[in-house]
């Protein structure tokens, strides 16, 4: 081939809106998702489940159902005991005040003396058919004594609560603190204001669009097990069914995350149900597939948010705030989930500081079992309940002390960088008036009082409403997040393999289900190797390919995954200088590499990349004994920092006194996220995070009764937020590059539903004119409080 | 889903034989609500008879006095028909807001009527319209058609044909959505003809669709969104459930009407 015949018009530079190399798969139906997989000889799972929120299993009698027409067979929590498979695990130890480690109750895959909530595992039927299994199920013979439920935090807390698990008394998982408490008293003592707050951070359920789902297989032969499942982390579910779950030794068990539809945080963690199609399947000798349907997921899929918070701000007499303090009940639902522990900890108090200089923050959290499905991490992760906290009292504070919300978060701004927060995190750059500003312009802030008036003639209650939040993605340096409890670094790994006609190769350990990795991953490369995108393939989700990884989650792909990538470039570009160099008869120090071509500096003699490939794999033309043949790099990135993307967001709305309809009438999101790879996909993920804070705020809440049976356990009463509820977004950037890594890059996958809850329920405020409105702020609540607020004005 | 057989006869004949020939034999319309209830394994019919390949079930006239749908029109050709809307243009408006789309591709006004979903919007249409449901067996009123929650006239082996909407009258439907599964909270419809009122509310009622007696009372004293607006649902009448209570969705249900008079005033 000619090495030179690469279309370089295909060459994609970094920051152009290049189209999603992978939706020519998913729109034309050809995507592969672990549902749309079968093996030869498989059997299918099917879980029963607790109809009970607590209970004591007596006994299970599967005599009558092991009798019916195919039944592989039917498996309980003592036949895992017995294969000495042990408890589910949570990776992120948190101590409490009084230094005592979290109390984790046991969390067997198959329930086996107890059930802690509904949907619980309680049995596995394998069977022929889907509809035998289910059929069989049925007639398994569960003896269980009912015990009170404890199906909120009220209830868990409360004296001579049900308790959950033994290893919890009082069902306290921790109580643990942040922060300096003399030095934040110190302040209250001598703050002209207080602002005091009460919240709730509603629950959500995750809902991605492909529910999860899992095949296990084993090959007697080699002894290997291999688990096909829907998992943001391969290498991490195979990291725990190893070394925690005892499943099988790293080097026989392979994990496969092919095609993942959306995942949220939801497919982060290890659950029952695939490591349960694992091991069976040893046991049956078959493989073994489960497909979770969508009434199971809202049973069992790790739920996000659920907390409680009483925020109180000081502030001194010119409107500066000089400390904040915090208390949060936390509920980790039944059992602690993967990474549940780490999420209102180090995810959510370390982000109180939010843009604003606050000396002194002092953060209570107690984490507490519910008789509810696990809590988890979901879209942002701790960092959401940070904003909405940090956001709402700060909007009511400035309300309060009569100055203009937007003035007010300006005074208050961190303008000098690096910032260290008295709550861990040191935020190595931003620029949050420049986000402010510009978030004030596109949205006609000044304009907004005749607005509100032409809409009060209409009849509507008109509000606007500011979110000026900060997270922490990219998590983060290894040793860090090790000294706060984490089981794991969180570096990432990447290795570049170039092919000898110059296409590449790129496996990595991050994982996409929906970023678009397949484009900004080989946009990178295309960009710096000079060769046409399409020539770049990316490889991942498969631990036999990619040698290791930490998976994708708290946008931490491009600044961690896409670093990794750059890094192992890094050793390519040098290399190939080395071969160029010879080939070119120059010395190395002469080479430049520019374009897709290494030249000798100063003349026309030149190489295209593909052109020094095929010599470092043919290898005639340089000393193998000084220059290994091949062009192959692998790289191990771990961060410097976090990384701090910010913004401004400011809602628009109505609201209809009438129904309580509230219509989002404009939407402005200007975020810093550093430089940007893929303008196009990045604006997606705005998009996308601001539907689901947008949900969040006004239309999602997971729902139990007193006796924990889940009300909301369909999309007929669980409500997702759909196109006409949105307006069209208007997106704009500002952009201080991070110094932290070598794109410049600080993360975009989460900042919509960070930045969306206060931006709605500030404007909610403003328009309804009281601070107490809920969410979800569902049109029946805001048609009470607005008849409340009318019949409070008629009075006065 | 249980396990079941499936015919798909090509004639009513065929279609009335099979209804009778075993024990729970289903007829499938649309299966908007049957095919969901089947794969939660909430029923368990033995047989499942397709109506879909009976052309005559398909259908839409108009006469000098009627509108004519048959029961197999789909929510989707309804919506579009320019001969519903020259009939009763309130009628297409209110197939266009049936569920969603994919929803209004496959469900029929017949086994939206069937059903009697005290949720769903057809039989709004009916009963405010004065509508006659004709079957294989007999023409029924609309007023004494619906009668509780998922309950109606129809007898076992009784099949609908068509529904028979009188053309005439100045009419509006107007919905509040449950924000969750987008079926009525509040559906009024409101039909006048020479005077004579008829307002029929869906989504609200304990015992199903209504009419709203005080409400035509008014309006045919002051066909004005003024006369609804004085009234007051009573809400111990009400349905209550998660996403509203009993005062709310009688306050829906005055919105809605209100906004339906407002439409038809202009």
């Amino acid at each position: 081939m000619n090495a030179n015949s690469f279309d370089t018009s295909k060459v994609t530079p970094l920051g152009a809106p290049v189209r999603r190399k992978e939706d020519r798969r998913f729109i034309t139906g050809k995507g592969r998702y672990t549902d749309d997989l079968s093996r030869p000889g498989q059997a299918h799972a099917y879980f029963l489940r607790s109809p009970y929120a607590h209970a004591v299993i007596r006994g299970i009698d599967t005599s009558a159902a092991a009798k019916m027409p195919g039944v592989v067979a039917i498996l309980t929590g003592q036949d895992l005991a017995d294969d000495g498979i042990r408890g589910l695990i949570c990776g992120w130890m948190i101590h409490s005040k009084d230094g005592s480690p979290m109390k984790a109750g046991h969390h067997a895959a198959l329930a086996k003396d107890k059930v802690r909530y509904v949907g619980d595992h309680v049995a596995v039927v394998i069977g022929e058919t889907l509809n035998a299994a289910k059929d069989a199920a049925a007639a398994i013979d569960v003896d269980y004594e009912v015990l009170p439920a404890a199906a909120d935090l009220g209830a868990a807390r409360a004296p001579g609560a049900a308790q959950i698990h033994d290893e919890a008394p009082g069902n306290t998982v921790f109580e643990w603190e942040l922060g300096d408490k003399a030095a934040t008293e110190a302040a209250f003592a001598r703050a002209a204001h207080v602002t005091k707050i009460d919240l709730v951070n509603n629950r959500l359920a995750p809902n991605p669009m492909e529910p999860r789902a899992a095949i296990g297989e084993y090959d007697a032969g080699d002894e290997t097990y291999t688990l096909w499942t829907t998992s943001q982390n391969p290498h991490v579910a195979r990291l725990v069914l190893s070394a925690f779950v005892g499943l099988a030794p790293e080097n026989k068990l392979r994990v496969i995350a092919p095609d993942v539809g959306g995942g949220f945080g939801s497919k982060i963690f290890i659950y029952a149900e695939e490591t349960v199609c694992a091991w069976a399947s040893k046991r049956v000798g078959r493989p073994v597939k489960w497909t979770c349907d969508r009434s199971e997921a809202f049973l069992c899929d790790a739920h996000g948010r659920d907390h409680i918070t009483h925020g109180e701000l000081a502030m001194d007499g010119q409107g500066k705030i000089i400390g904040f303090r915090v208390k949060t009940v936390a509920n980790m639902g039944a059992y602690l989930s993967t990474f549940a522990s780490c999420v209102p900890t180090y995810l959510y108090a370390t982000l109180l500081s939010g843009q604003y200089d606050i000396p002194a923050i002092y953060c209570e959290v107690d984490a507490v079992y519910t008789n509810t499905a696990p809590v988890d991490a979901y879209r942002g992760a701790g960092r959401p309940e940070a904003t909405f906290l940090v956001e709402r009292i700060v909007e009511k504070a400035a309300r309060e002390i009569r100055q203009d919300s937007a003035a007010f978060r300006r005074r208050n701004f961190i303008t000098s960088f690096p910032h260290q927060t008295p709550v861990i995190l040191s935020y190595d750059i931003g620029g949050y008036a420049a986000s402010l500003d510009k978030a004030l312009e596109l949205a006609d802030y000044a304009g907004f009082p005749a607005r509100k008036a032409e809409a009060a003639r209409r009849g509507k209650l008109r509000g606007i409403g500011l979110s000026n939040y900060i997270e922490a993605c990219g998590i983060a340096p290894s040793a860090a997040v090790g000294s706060l409890g984490a089981g794991v670094g969180l570096w990432e790994s990447a290795e570049v393999r170039v092919n000898p006609t110059g296409n590449v190769e790129v496996l990595t350990g991050s994982h996409s289900h929906g970023q678009g990795h397949e484009t900004t991953f080989a946009q990178l490369v295309s960009a710096r190797l000079g060769i046409p995108i399409d020539q770049v393939t990316i490889v991942h989700g498969d631990t036999d390919k990619v040698q290791f990884g930490m998976g994708t989650y708290g946008s931490r792909s491009g600044a961690v995954g896409m670093s990794a990538i750059s890094k192992a470039l890094d050793k390519v570009e040098a290399k190939a200088k080395k071969i160029a160099a010879h080939i070119l008869e120059a010395s190395e120090g002469d080479i430049e590499f520019k374009d897709g071509h290494f030249t000798v500096s100063g003349t026309d003699r030149s190489l295209a990349f593909a052109a020094v490939a095929l010599n470092a794999y043919v290898a005639h033309k340089f000393p193998t004994s000084e220059i290994e043949p091949g062009l192959k790099e692998g790289a191990f990135y771990d961060p410097v920092n976090f990384t701090f993307p910010a913004g401004c967001h400011i809602c628009e709305l109505e609201v209809d006194p009438e129904t309580g309809t509230t219509e989002i009438i404009k939407w402005v999101a200007v975020d810093d996220f550093g430089s940007i790879i893929n303008p196009m996909i990045v604006e997606g993920q705005v998009h996308g995070g601001i539907a689901q804070g947008v949900g969040q705020a006004l239309l999602e809440g997971v729902r139990y009764d007193a006796d924990g049976q889940l009300v909301t356990g369909s999309f007929m009463d669980y409500t997702m937020p759909r196109a006409g509820d949105l307006p069209s977004f208007v997106v704009g950037m500002t952009e201080t590059r991070c110094p932290s890594n070598p794109l410049g890059m600080k993360g975009c996958g989460e900042a919509g539903a960070i930045a969306a809850p206060p931006a709605v329920i500030n404007a909610l405020t403003d328009a309804l004119g009281t601070e107490d409105i809920p969410m979800p702020a569902t049109p029946a609540t805001l048609w009470k409080i607005a008849q409340g607020q009318t019949a409070r004005r008629a009075a006065e | 889903m249980y396990a079941f057989d499936y015919q798909r006869p090509a004639g009513l004949d065929e279609a009335l034989a099979a209804l009778r020939a075993g024990e729970d034999v289903k007829l499938l319309a649309g299966g908007q609500t049957l095919l969901p209830t089947l794969k939660q394994r909430l029923a368990q019919p033995s047989v499942l008879v397709d109506l879909a390949a009976i052309p005559e079930l398909s259908r839409i006239e108009h006469s000098q006095y009627f509108l004519t749908i048959g029961a197999m029109t789909r929510h989707a050709d309804v919506a579009a028909s320019s001969v519903v809307a020259e009939a009763i243009p309130a009628v297409a408006d209110l197939a266009g807001l049936i569920g969603d789309p994919a929803v209004r591709n496959r469900g029929t006004i017949g086994g939206s009527i069937a059903n009697n979903d005290p949720t769903a919007d057809y039989p709004a249409a009916c009963l405010a319209l004065g509508a006659t449901i004709i079957t294989n067996a007999r023409r029924i009123a609309a007023d004494d058609f619906f009668t509780g929650l998922f309950e109606t006239a129809l007898a076992e082996d009784e099949v609908i044909l068509a529904v028979e909407f009188p053309v005439g009258a100045r009419a509006a439907y107007r919905k509040f959505r449950n924000p969750a599964s987008r079926y009525a909270m509040a559906g009024v419809f409101v039909a006048e003809r020479s005077g004579e009122v008829r307002v029929a509310v869906t989504g609200a009622g304990q015992g199903g669709v209504f009419r709203w007696s005080d409400a035509e009372t008014a309006l045919a004293a002051d066909f004005s969104p003024a006369a609804v607006d004085a009234l007051a649902l009573d809400p111990s009448d009400v349905m209550a459930d998660l996403h509203g209570s009993a005062e709310y969705r009688a306050q829906l249900v005055k919105v809605m009407a209100k906004r339906a008079v407002a439409a038809i005033v202009g």
